[in-house]
């Protein structure tokens, strides 16, 4: 049986935990290079990007967790783990760095500030209307034609992908986990072997 | 407030309360400029308090302390990238509404700041913008929940750098609640009379084992095992006011308060970060105030 892990450095880690035992899965929360090695998919919370950023040096977890990704494990990240995961970031730091596994460009709050954010459905391909929440979202701007695009919205200005794969890694950028449906969590869950 | 736009609704109870889920296991910093902002981020602060004078110095300074200059809050929402949070008075519900007109993240309606009314608390679930307030003990909490706050942080005693009434507040939360848990159904009715607290609330409360909103722990925080310890007992995230910036070495000592604040659980490393820091910040003895920030506030 393959064994999820829960990134747990910082932000909404109770809220995927939550969302994996309501489908039966009993994660592993990866704080250290050593809980890492013992999972073979992780999730990648929401939570403030440049603090996870900075956790994930000053905890030893940053070389292992990019080697990992490299060898191909899956993940699926959330928000800043969508951050986190994509190729390049607009309206970061300038010392922002991310993992690059997903050849997307999101824009750092590209929604807006808090006041902005909001909620609407999000039609999601195979699983229909989902809820979604966006809290200072990051905005998928650009993005290469092997990734592949599992959901849009459209904000007032055409539609931007929301939900995105590239192989066995996942990102959305906004959080399914704050909402009682697990339908995306098991969504990914099924492609990456669970 | 939830405004229907024509791609989707802001200011829901899920939108206010969902960035508080995000800031926790974080470490929220008051900061007075924007260096201290950029030190902030540096060192893994999930938000920045924006404010004129931390509440050492308000304690110092006496005099009206009041919301900040929005010239100021707007120098650091320009500096960094995570979220700005800013004071306002107690029930000064025009100082929020120059605050979510600024484009803040959160609205701290703060203690430390002089009350602008003595009886009511601003209603904030007329604002798009999140507020976060503070709580003694569990009536005060679900009142304030009540009144539409989307966290909630025990109160302690700020800018005394002593934990000793943050810990006395955590725990009575939390003792509470777990009283609530154990009672008799039909004894809840009572229990929400003394708590002087919305019955659905208590309700919610019993049935669950945790407030509506994040608990987060504020006042007196000055060094990492002081934020190992409010974590320990239930706190999901920390406030430092003064204890950053008037201890010795604030960039080591934000670094420090940060990573005991993720790893609360495993000693050695709060023991690493916490070698060789340089002194905390001097901090009082709370017998001896003047003036209790916690008392006010109902």
């Amino acid at each position: 049986m393959p064994r999820l892990g829960i990134l747990a450095l910082q932000g909404d880690v109770r809220e995927h935990q939550a969302t994996v035992q309501s489908l039966g899965i009993e994660p592993t929360l990866v704080r250290t290079p050593q809980q890492l090695e013992e999972v073979d998919a992780l999730i990648l919370p929401g939570g403030e990007s440049t603090a996870i950023a900075h956790l994930l040096v000053t905890s030893g977890l940053r070389e292992p967790l990019a080697n990992r990704l490299n060898e191909g494990m899956a993940a699926f990240g959330t928000c800043a783990g969508l951050i986190a995961l994509s190729a390049e970031v607009l309206d970061g730091r300038s010392d922002q760095w991310s993992f690059a596994m997903l050849d997307v460009a999101v824009r750092r709050n590209g929604y807006g500030r808090q006041v902005a954010s909001f909620e609407t459905p999000i039609e999601v391909e195979s699983l229909g209307l989902v809820p979604g929440v966006f809290i200072r979202a990051p905005r998928i701007e650009r993005w290469d034609p092997q990734v592949e695009v599992l959901a849009s919205h459209d904000h007032g200005d055409g539609e931007h992908p929301v939900l995105v794969k590239q192989g066995a890694v996942w990102g959305c950028s906004f959080h399914p986990e704050l909402t009682s449906n697990a339908e995306i969590h098991g969504l990914f869950l099924q492609h990456v072997g669970f | 407030m939830t405004t229907q736009e024509n791609f989707g609704s802001v200011g829901t109870a899920r939108v206010k309360r969902g960035l508080a889920d995000m800031l926790r296991g974080g470490v929220i910093m008051d900061v007075v400029n924007p260096e201290q902002a950029r030190i902030a981020e540096d060192a893994g602060a999930v938000a920045v308090m924006a404010l004129e004078r931390v509440p050492s110095d308000i304690r110092r300074d006496g005099g009206v302390a009041r919301m900040s200059d929005p010239q100021m809050i707007k120098e650091i929402q320009a500096t960094v990238t995570i979220p700005v949070m800013a004071k306002a008075r107690i029930g000064h519900f025009a100082e929020a509404q120059i605050l979510q007109a600024l484009d803040v993240d959160y609205i701290d309606e703060s203690e430390v700041l002089t009350p602008a009314d003595e009886v009511n608390h601003i209603d904030k679930w007329g604002f798009t913008v999140p507020f976060v307030c503070g709580a003694t003990n569990l009536g005060e909490a679900l009142r304030r929940i009540g009144e539409g706050a989307c966290m909630i942080r025990s109160k302690g005693e700020a800018g005394t750098g002593n934990i000793v009434e943050a810990v006395r507040h955590l725990r009575t939360i939390n003792k509470a609640i777990r009283m609530l848990q154990l009672a008799d159904e039909s004894e809840l009715f009572s229990m929400a009379k003394d708590l002087q607290a919305p019955l659905p609330l208590v309700l919610e409360v019993a049935a669950t084992g945790k407030l509506p909103v994040p608990l987060f722990c504020a006042g007196g925080i000055s060094t990492p095992a002081d934020a190992a310890l409010v974590l320990q007992l239930g706190a999901e995230a920390v406030f430092v006011g003064s204890g950053i910036f008037k201890s010795d070495d604030p960039e080591r000592m934000a670094k420090a308060i940060v990573e005991a604040t993720t790893h609360y659980l495993d000693a050695s490393v709060v023991a690493r970060v916490s070698t060789g820091l340089g002194a905390a910040m001097k901090g009082f003895e709370t017998a001896t105030l003047e003036q209790r920030l916690s008392e006010r506030g109902w």
